[in-house]
């Protein structure tokens, strides 16, 4: 919409000249060629793997896949630029989504979002200065029958009450997932658990 | 619902259902070893021509038909699983996979041998993590025990499959735009012809069809077409989830035959259960947010593929019912509404482009308690310039759009007057005023109420 538009034009802080991704990111990108016939549709699975190793597809990271993928950064920052789930700049550790669509506003969503900005301070589209939380509001997120709801990075929070906001978001666990994993688009975890998707 | 025994939610709550160990202990995969091991292709197809099952995702197209399209003498097909599911107020998809995700990869792997497709893709929308990993597992499972993969049960068919995850944009459901992102790249909506099952994705002959479509084959398969046409009513046949969602004391997800009344949806013991907090039924989205809405008065409508067409709605769509109660501003619905359609339009076509953002913002005023009684007139205008224009847009987003906006309008236009006619004097030129005049110009002139220095006439 491009009258209410995120900035995706003004390049990370770290846009340097040398490459940003890891051999390991690269080899995880690699692994899905074979799943398609043209290694350009590879993209969206890079960019999903580049987001979640690094936080965020710098410019420097296009040229990165660019690269891999044979084709120019141009495309691949039109793609990145289409999709609203991928990040252009730095964002919180943890991405809170609030659903703005009709099912949760009717069962009260305008008041969780007021509360998740108060307790935050932030508003929409803003990180908190520590780089804890982003925030943002997204069209309806297939859970209607749970609205209100809250995505928080993975894992869905529904029948959210305002009061309830400060708990939520206070609760170190609030993004962990019930479900095992899969790990086919997760980066890639170190010794440590650190994630290692930086050169 | 009295002698009617879920088809495809029968093994929800069943302890470890989504392991293929449970799954096949509950009939699980039968039908896709009858269908490999005992009919071919065409036989296939025909069975589903003949049951009269009808797309699910939306466009109500018959699937064996829509499969007979394929040109003969392809080499490669691929089939297109729709779970972008992001039409608001429907999760039927996202319950059904979740619950028995077998049953969605025995249905993809029926409609892949019928189709004779070597690749099959499940365009799966971002936001569902938790079913990615849920559905990532059962498909790890399946290719173990040799679902997929090379030969399967020893007959030299072959399949891959795959889950392509999406990124975060409602017209990438489309199938073209489906197909546009799976290929890496933006979901702009294809100009059709060619259509997908002539020229889809990466140049092969394409089928695009949505989950619970999917999941009705092995039912077909396993209990024949003429059951399947026996459900449901004439046109309409089959078993269909009905979701619900809005301040109803059940929401949730349901299954019954076609046909179902809104009423027996909102109000039935097996499904709904009655509005919330001493609530009246004010109206009803009853098939996603695109096919338009109903009144208290229209609830007797039936959830098929012709009885919504007599109440002037688009469709039966996903039938995923948004339940608006007494206590909703509709200002704020249509607000709402056309917000959702502006954000989504992906800006390859004028009318869509423009029309649904003029509307948002028209619709945004009014919600904010600067509406004109004009700006009613020219909503209804903008939706019949925007919609049925045929072949004036290339996909279906702004029919979705104009349908729900449009009717918003027209029902409830008695009740959005009387909120413009208590505004305070003079509220809405200021308000105009206020916020860039400009961004309003065109929709001010057209309804004729500027003041003349505000005519400004975009380039
Ligand atoms: C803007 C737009 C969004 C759509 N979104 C979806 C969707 O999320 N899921 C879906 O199955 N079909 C969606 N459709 C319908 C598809 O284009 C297509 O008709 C459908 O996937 C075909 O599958 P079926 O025949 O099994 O219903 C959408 C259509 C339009 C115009
Ligand atoms: S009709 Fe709208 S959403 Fe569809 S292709 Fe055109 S601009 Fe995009």
């Amino acid at each position: 919409m491009a009258w209410k538009a995120i900035d995706r034009i003004t390049p990370a802080d770290d846009d340097g000249d040398a490459p940003v991704l890891s051999e390991a990111v690269r080899e995880k990108i690699r692994s899905f060629f074979p799943r398609y016939p043209e290694k350009r549709a590879a993209l969206l699975p890079a960019l999903h793997i580049v987001q979640d190793a690094v936080g965020y597809v710098s410019h420097r990271a296009m040229r990165d896949i660019a690269e891999l993928l044979d084709i120019p950064p141009a495309q691949v920052l039109d793609t990145v630029t289409f999709y609203s789930h991928f990040w252009t700049r730095p964002r919180g550790r943890k991405v809170v989504v609030a659903c703005r669509s009709l099912s949760c506003h009717l069962t009260g969503a305008e008041a969780v979002i007021e509360a998740v900005k108060r307790h935050l301070g932030i508003g929409e589209h803003e990180t908190t200065p520590d780089g804890a939380f982003s925030f943002v509001t997204e069209e309806c997120l297939g859970a209607c029958e749970q609205g209100p709801c809250l995505l928080i990075n993975e894992r869905l929070h529904g029948r959210v009450r305002p009061e309830d906001v400060p708990r939520l978001l206070n609760d170190p666990d609030n993004d962990r997932l019930d479900v095992p994993r899969s790990d086919l688009y997760d980066g890639i975890r170190g010794p440590t658990g650190e994630m290692e998707g930086r050169a | 619902m009295s002698g009617f025994e879920p088809v495809l939610l029968r093994n929800v709550g069943v302890e470890g259902v989504r392991t293929l160990k449970v799954s096949e202990s509950r009939g699980g995969w039968a039908a896709a070893r009858k269908a490999l091991t005992t009919m071919t292709p065409d036989e296939i197809v025909e069975e589903v021509r003949r049951s009269g099952l009808r797309g699910r995702g939306g466009a109500g197209f018959p699937t064996g038909v829509k499969w007979s399209f394929l040109p003969k003498d392809r080499k490669h097909t691929v089939l297109c699983v729709n779970f972008d599911e992001s039409e608001p107020g429907t999760f039927n998809n996202r319950y059904l996979a979740e619950h028995d995700p077998h049953l969605v990869l025995e249905g993809i792997l029926i409609a892949a041998y019928a189709t004779r497709a070597d690749l099959a893709y499940i365009y799966l929308r971002a936001e569902y993590h938790e079913l990615f990993h849920i559905l990532q597992r059962a498909l790890d499972e399946a290719y173990a025990a040799g679902w997929f993969g090379a030969d399967i049960l020893g007959t030299g068919y072959r399949l891959e499959c795959h889950i392509h995850r999406g990124a975060g944009a409602y017209v990438c459901g489309e199938e073209t735009g489906l197909i546009e992102s799976l290929e890496g790249k933006r979901g702009w909506p294809r100009i059709k012809p060619p259509y997908p099952a002539v020229r889809g994705a990466f140049g092969r002959p394409t089928v695009v069809n949505n989950v619970e479509t999917l999941a009705c084959l092995p039912a077909i398969i396993e209990r024949g077409a003429e059951w399947f046409a026996s459900i449901g009513t004439p046109g309409s046949t089959g078993p269909k989830l009905y979701t619900v969602s809005g301040p109803v004391n059940r929401p949730g997800c349901f299954e019954a035959p076609l046909g179902l009344t809104v009423r027996e949806l909102i109000e039935g013991d097996d499904f709904a259960g009655g509005m919330a907090g001493g609530r009246k039924v004010k109206a009803v989205i009853p098939g996603g947010l695109s096919v338009g809405i109903l009144t208290a008065d229209e609830l007797d409508c039936r959830l098929d593929f012709t009885d919504v067409l007599n109440y002037g709605l688009l469709g039966l769509g996903t039938a995923g019912a948004i339940v608006i109660g007494d206590d909703a501003d509709m200002r704020k619905v249509l607000a709402n509404t056309a917000r959702f359609y502006a954000h989504e339009s992906c800006g390859q076509c004028t009318h869509c482009r423009e029309g649904t953002g003029w509307m948002a913002r028209i619709a945004e005023r009014i919600a904010a308690g600067a509406g004109r009684i004009a700006d009613l007139d020219l909503i209804v205008e903008l939706c019949g310039r925007m919609g049925m224009m045929s072949g004036m847009s290339i996909c279906g987003l702004p029919d979705g759009a104009a349908y729900p906006i449009r009717l918003i309008v027209e029902k409830f236009r008695g009740e959005l007057e009387e909120a413009i006619g208590r505004q305070p004097p003079g509220y809405t030129e200021r308000y105009i005023r206020d916020r860039i005049p400009s961004v309003y110009a065109l929709p001010v002139l057209q309804a004729g109420a500027a003041p003349a220095r505000e005519r400004a006439v975009p380039a």
